[in-house]
């Protein structure tokens, strides 16, 4: 407005041109209610955390409750057994999970157990939680099925061995359960983007198989397969519901570690727990910027 | 000069394939290999499901028993929460329902430029888990000025966080497969009113999509732990695992509910929305 009049009023001159009248557009009331929610339950929350990470009890600024993140064991403990797990199931999750997409996209088997496997994979990378811990118990704990099978076949007693499955080991064959299926849903398709063109003029102009593997399809393959696995990486660390369901607080995670923290204030500082979301959030976003950045890559060659 | 290369190549290309008897036999190599690695698969797939609902059967000694089943179902707690499961996965679906059809509507045909901008909020959930959202939303609205603690709003909330990536999805690629615009336009310039264009024109359209939406939001719900139990309200998940400390047996009963629940609303939600395989999960 002010700059309208301005111009105007310059030495009473005729203006040289028409005053640019922006209208505000009333589309943008359409988008108000849902950026009013991202508002409210995504943006201030997260906004929040940061803001509460660099104060102290009393309200002031500090640097000490991120400088803590590194220092204080528990919670260093608590990030590499986050990151352990995570890196682990991330890449087993993804060689699995491409191997079978494999077996079943390029694998010759027959194509109704392509359908089969593709559908049982939508279920199971969506199935996770209390349930698929008490299924991982009944499985492979102490009294679990196969754990009674391998007993009674050898005549010996596990649990008296040592072996238990309540450490990172069996937390990562619980996380196993949603992570392959994932991988899978995601490489079928890329695999089906490989033209058969391509195979023919490697052969053509006489590569082997593996000069077409290591010179054209894995180069192709790559990003959507580093991508999938950093989607992975990212999908372990937040998961909370299925490890606090297998082992309790047994398995000290960050997101188990942040649940005590929302329950009691376990860490006596609120501004540490502040801190630990938040590094949670970095993590998480960098995986995100990680997997977009090579989903746009892969993009390139499909279609 | 072109077709004559092309020929040639393809009848070159032809030959090879018809001596090369040693490929044929590494195919039948890959293929034992592909077997091995799918078997392997689907006992990991199934031996969990068949260990928990063999674990469920075997409450009673030495025989094969619903026993646990019936332990489960007589308990009247379990209604209960299973009850306001049910409540809080109809809210959500609602709510979420209300916020994802008009926005992504409005978004396809008034604002296209706007898409990836409400794509990025919707993807948000995989940025901010489950229980650091919890951790901000107790932290910001459990002390004035704002106390919304009490009431289950926040619970709601976050479901609808939970649920956003795949609603937006569905509802999106439903919009993609019609011409908003056209159909719009060619409604308003017959007179339409906007009930009649959202209720008898783009929702119709959208059935599928809606659908899927829905079933997913259901299980996700249905199934969810971390929310219900860290803002205290009663819910399936939470239950499970309650009974999880106490009882033998009676919690793989309700996990195998659990499986049937997911499993037919997912499997209905693929049947509708053939083709449209969804993609990362958000509950864990």
């Amino acid at each position: 407005m002010t700059v309208v009049a301005k111009k105007t009023n310059n030495d009473g001159n005729v203006p040289l041109e028409r005053p640019k009248t922006r209208k505000f557009s009333w589309d943008w009331l359409g988008v108000a209610p849902f950026f009013l929610f991202a508002t409210l339950f995504l943006f201030l929350p997260s906004i929040s955390i940061f803001i509460r990470s660099f104060q102290t009890r009393a309200g002031e600024f500090t640097f000490e409750n991120i400088i803590a993140l590194f220092t204080v064991s528990d919670i260093i403990n608590a990030y590499k057994t986050s990151l352990t797990i995570s890196l682990i199931t991330a890449v087993g999750g993804a060689l699995f999970g491409f191997m079978l997409a494999y077996a079943v996209v390029l694998g010759g088997l027959p194509g109704f157990l392509r359908a089969f496997l593709l559908t049982f994979s939508g279920v199971a990378s969506n199935f996770a939680g209390v349930p698929l811990a008490f299924a991982f118990v009944a499985t492979i704990g102490n009294a679990g099925l196969v754990t009674r099978t391998i007993e009674s076949i050898f005549d010996i007693n596990l649990r008296q061995m040592g072996w238990s499955i309540y450490n990172i080991t069996g937390l990562s064959i619980v996380y196993m359960y949603f992570q392959f299926p994932l991988m899978v849903l995601i490489m079928a398709p890329a695999l089906d983007g490989l033209r058969r063109e391509w195979k023919e003029a490697s052969e053509n102009l006489g590569g082997t198989s593996w000069h077409y593997w290591r010179y054209v399809a894995l180069p192709i393959l790559l990003p959507t397969l580093l991508g999938t696995a950093i989607l992975l990486f990212g999908n372990a660390f937040g998961a909370y519901a299925t490890a606090y369901a297998f082992s309790g607080s047994f398995i000290n995670l960050v997101t188990i570690l942040i649940g005590a923290q929302i329950q009691g204030d376990v860490l006596y500082n609120p501004g540490l727990g502040n801190a630990l979301a938040l590094g949670m959030i970095v993590i998480m976003s960098l995986s995100m910027l990680g997997y977009t950045v090579l989903q746009r890559r892969a993009a390139r060659w499909m279609r | 000069m072109r077709s004559e290369t092309d020929r040639s190549l393809s009848a070159w290309a032809f030959l090879k394939g018809k001596n090369s008897g040693s490929k044929t036999s590494g195919r039948r190599g890959l293929n034992i290999w592909a077997w091995i690695i799918f078997i392997i698969g689907m006992i990991y797939f199934f031996l969990p499901l068949f260990s928990t609902f063999l674990f469920s059967l075997s409450m009673k000694k030495d025989q094969l028993s619903f026993e646990a089943y019936r332990l489960g179902f007589s308990d009247p707690d379990f209604w209960q929460n299973f009850g306001f499961s049910v409540m809080w996965a109809i809210i959500t679906i609602i709510a979420s329902l209300l916020l994802i059809v008009p926005t992504a509507y409005w978004v396809h045909w008034r604002m296209p430029r706007l898409r990836p901008v409400v794509e990025f909020v919707t993807l948000m959930p995989f940025v901010v888990p489950a229980v650091v959202l919890t951790f901000g939303l107790i932290r910001l609205y459990g002390s004035p000025p704002i106390l919304l603690i009490g009431s289950p709003i926040l619970l709601i909330a976050g479901y609808i966080v939970l649920s956003l990536p795949y609603m937006f999805r569905a509802v999106d690629t439903g919009l993609r497969a019609i011409d908003v615009r056209t159909l719009t336009e060619a409604a308003l310039s017959l007179g339409a009113g906007w009930r009649i264009i959202l209720f008898q024109v783009i929702f119709p359209n959208l059935r599928v999509a809606i659908l899927s939406g829905v079933f997913l939001t259901f299980a996700i719900v249905m199934g969810e732990f971390t929310f219900a139990s860290l803002l205290a309200w009663p819910a399936f998940g939470p239950y499970i695992e309650l009974i999880g400390s106490q009882k033998p047996y009676v919690p793989q009963a309700l996990s195998v509910v659990s499986f049937l629940l997911t499993w037919i609303s997912i499997g209905i939600m693929q049947r509708i929305g053939r083709g449209a395989v969804q993609e990362v999960a958000g509950a864990h």
